[in-house]
């Protein structure tokens, strides 16, 4: 959509916008240069640089030990919650039996639900169930959180897809699950990926519930750089800020690229 | 299938009534049949949020009107509303979800206001600025503002340096921090939203008014801003919502002055054996979260059903 006022006139506006944006985005990226920094304040900008606070972080095992437990987790939850997404999503969008809306907005509802509230939920539960402070329970846990988010990327995928080539391929002797298998998913590839990428990215920046249900050797990276910010502000976290930051953004980037590449050939 | 006859050569369709009727049947069963497969398919995810989530708040719920004696009451409920220790938590979580909120808000529109304006290309280009804060996790950007809003951080110095400050300002540990925090951490949510249906309003609206001869601020203020409005609704709706059940941000740039609800429940449960007063705030928490997005939804509806 064009404008009728000239580009001279709101000048103020486009200032005020690449302001904000500016506002948006330093304050993310600043943890990168704080990590090189060889101070041991946390002034800004740093007065030499040095590898120190990867050395911190790579020599410590309460670090390392976390962040493997993060990304075991994550692996985890994204193979769960795909699957199970995935699945949900494919019933719901082809089945036409009443409860169809209700099941979606269940499936839906962690998302809008505050994350303290499933935390002691959870909490709850597992408490009963043994599942405190395990692999499995995280898993599960963050399955949970995730589902919403495949569903959504996978149903909006269903709806760009026409589904009478399923039937076509039934028709020719396929079983639905070779159909399914066979020509709907390899054409839904990027809503997988995406639902995937989310999945492992909801997972593995968790932090609520992980603070509350995991422990000990099982407890996530976001648990242990929370109890450590809360004591002092160490400026390893620097350090493991810049590896979460890249961990998390440079795949959805990398997608979004891939997307708008498509978009336009 | 029902083919009445299938002699080699050719497939008579089905003529009688009776004949008719058996299809229908059959197929009948067979639509009922594929859609309780078609149901198993979300079973498994039903469950997992089922066990983790719909029943542990059901037990909330039930939990939050037992009183002290173990007896049926509303003694929680009476606690948390009249006591002022309970009372300030709530009048201090709705002043941070204002005041985030307004904030973002007024950054928040202009913002997608000239990313809808402007080519795609270029939109696509400056979205990312929206985009890599909403993927970096929430701990990473607290710990930032951690940093830059400390006495010696950069924001103090700069202000500072250009002689706009004598002392240090007090920006973290208060109410300030979380507020610039929050902020910070909900912008992306409110401009998504918003952008995506400035973009969905025709320019042609905007081209009429001109062509009648109203002015750019006119046309603004009485065709784009109204049009606006749905998405802007929602999107608010949503950072309010969002933002009273938060529960990192105000821990870590709080510094233990600022009391949400949330923060509260965790203490309640960690520190104390009984969830009574924890169970009902949890259920006022959850109430005023849906009581809010279905208000939003109503409003949007009847937005959207006007124009």
């Amino acid at each position: 959509m064009e404008s009728h006022v000239p580009h001279k006139q709101r000048l103020w506006l486009y200032v005020l916008t690449a302001l904000i944006l500016i506002f948006l985005v330093l304050p993310t990226l600043i943890v990168i240069p704080m990590s090189f920094s060889s101070a041991n304040s946390l002034a800004f900008p740093p007065p030499g640089w040095s590898m120190r606070w990867y050395e911190s972080f790579f020599g410590q095992e309460k670090w390392l030990l976390s962040t493997w437990v993060s990304l075991r987790v994550a692996f985890g939850t994204m193979i769960l919650a795909t699957t199970l997404g995935t699945a949900a999503a494919y019933g719901l969008h082809v089945g036409s039996f009443a409860l169809r809306g209700t099941i979606s907005s269940v499936l839906i509802a962690p998302l809008a639900i505050p994350s303290i509230l499933l935390a002691i939920g959870m909490f709850f539960v597992y408490a009963s169930a043994g599942l405190l402070n395990s692999m499995l329970g995280l898993v599960i846990a963050h399955t949970l959180v995730a589902i919403p988010f495949v569903l959504i990327t996978m149903t909006a995928g269903f709806k760009t897809y026409d589904l009478s080539q399923e039937m076509v391929a039934r028709s020719l002797g396929a079983s639905r699950l070779k159909a399914f298998f066979t020509i709907t998913l390899p054409q839904l590839k990027f809503s997988v990926i995406s639902a995937a990428l989310l999945a492992f990215i909801v997972s593995f920046d968790e932090v609520v519930i992980s603070v509350f249900i995991s422990a000990g050797p099982n407890s996530t990276l976001t648990k242990v750089m929370f109890s450590t910010l809360r004591d002092d502000v160490d400026p390893t976290i620097a350090a493991v800020s810049t590896l979460m930051l890249i961990i998390a953004t440079v795949p959805p980037l990398v997608l979004q690229l891939l997307a708008n590449r498509k978009r336009e050939p | 299938m029902a083919l009445t006859d299938t002699s080699l050569g050719h497939i008579r369709p089905p003529v009688t009534d009776a004949e008719l009727a058996y299809n229908a049947r059959a197929l009948e069963k067979d639509r009922r049949r594929e859609n309780i497969q078609l149901l198993r398919l979300a079973l498994p995810a039903l469950a997992i949020v089922i066990i983790l989530m719909v029943a542990p708040i059901g037990w909330l719920f039930s939990l939050s009107f037992v009183g002290e004696g173990g007896g049926l009451s509303l003694e929680n409920y009476s606690r948390i509303l009249t006591e002022g220790a309970y009372v300030s938590i709530f009048v201090t979580t709705f002043k941070v979800a204002v005041l985030v909120t307004v904030f973002c808000v007024l950054l928040g529109y202009p913002v997608s206001y000239v990313l809808a304006m402007l080519p795609d290309r270029w939109a696509q280009l400056l979205l990312l600025a929206v985009l890599v804060p909403f993927w970096t996790s929430l701990l990473v950007r607290t710990y930032a503002w951690l940093v830059l809003l400390q006495r010696r951080g950069i924001v103090n110095e700069t202000l500072d340096a250009l002689g706009l400050i004598e002392r240090p300002l007090a920006l973290v540990n208060n109410m300030a921090g979380v507020v610039i925090g929050m902020v910070h951490i909900m912008l992306p949510f409110l401009i998504m939203p918003l952008y995506a249906s400035m973009k969905s309003i025709d320019g042609n609206f905007m081209r009429a008014a001109a062509n009648l001869g109203s002015s750019p601020g006119h046309a603004f203020r009485h065709v784009f801003l109204p049009l606006s409005m749905p998405g802007l609704i929602a999107g608010t709706m949503m950072v309010f919502v969002m933002c009273l059940g938060f529960y990192i941000t105000p821990s870590l740039l709080g510094g233990g002055k600022v009391q949400m609800i949330a923060q509260r429940i965790e203490q309640s449960v960690s520190l104390f054996p009984t969830w009574g007063p924890a169970s009902a705030l949890a259920v006022v928490l959850l109430v005023l979260t849906a009581g809010f997005l279905a208000l939003s939804w109503l409003i949007v509806r009847r937005l959207t059903a006007n124009q």
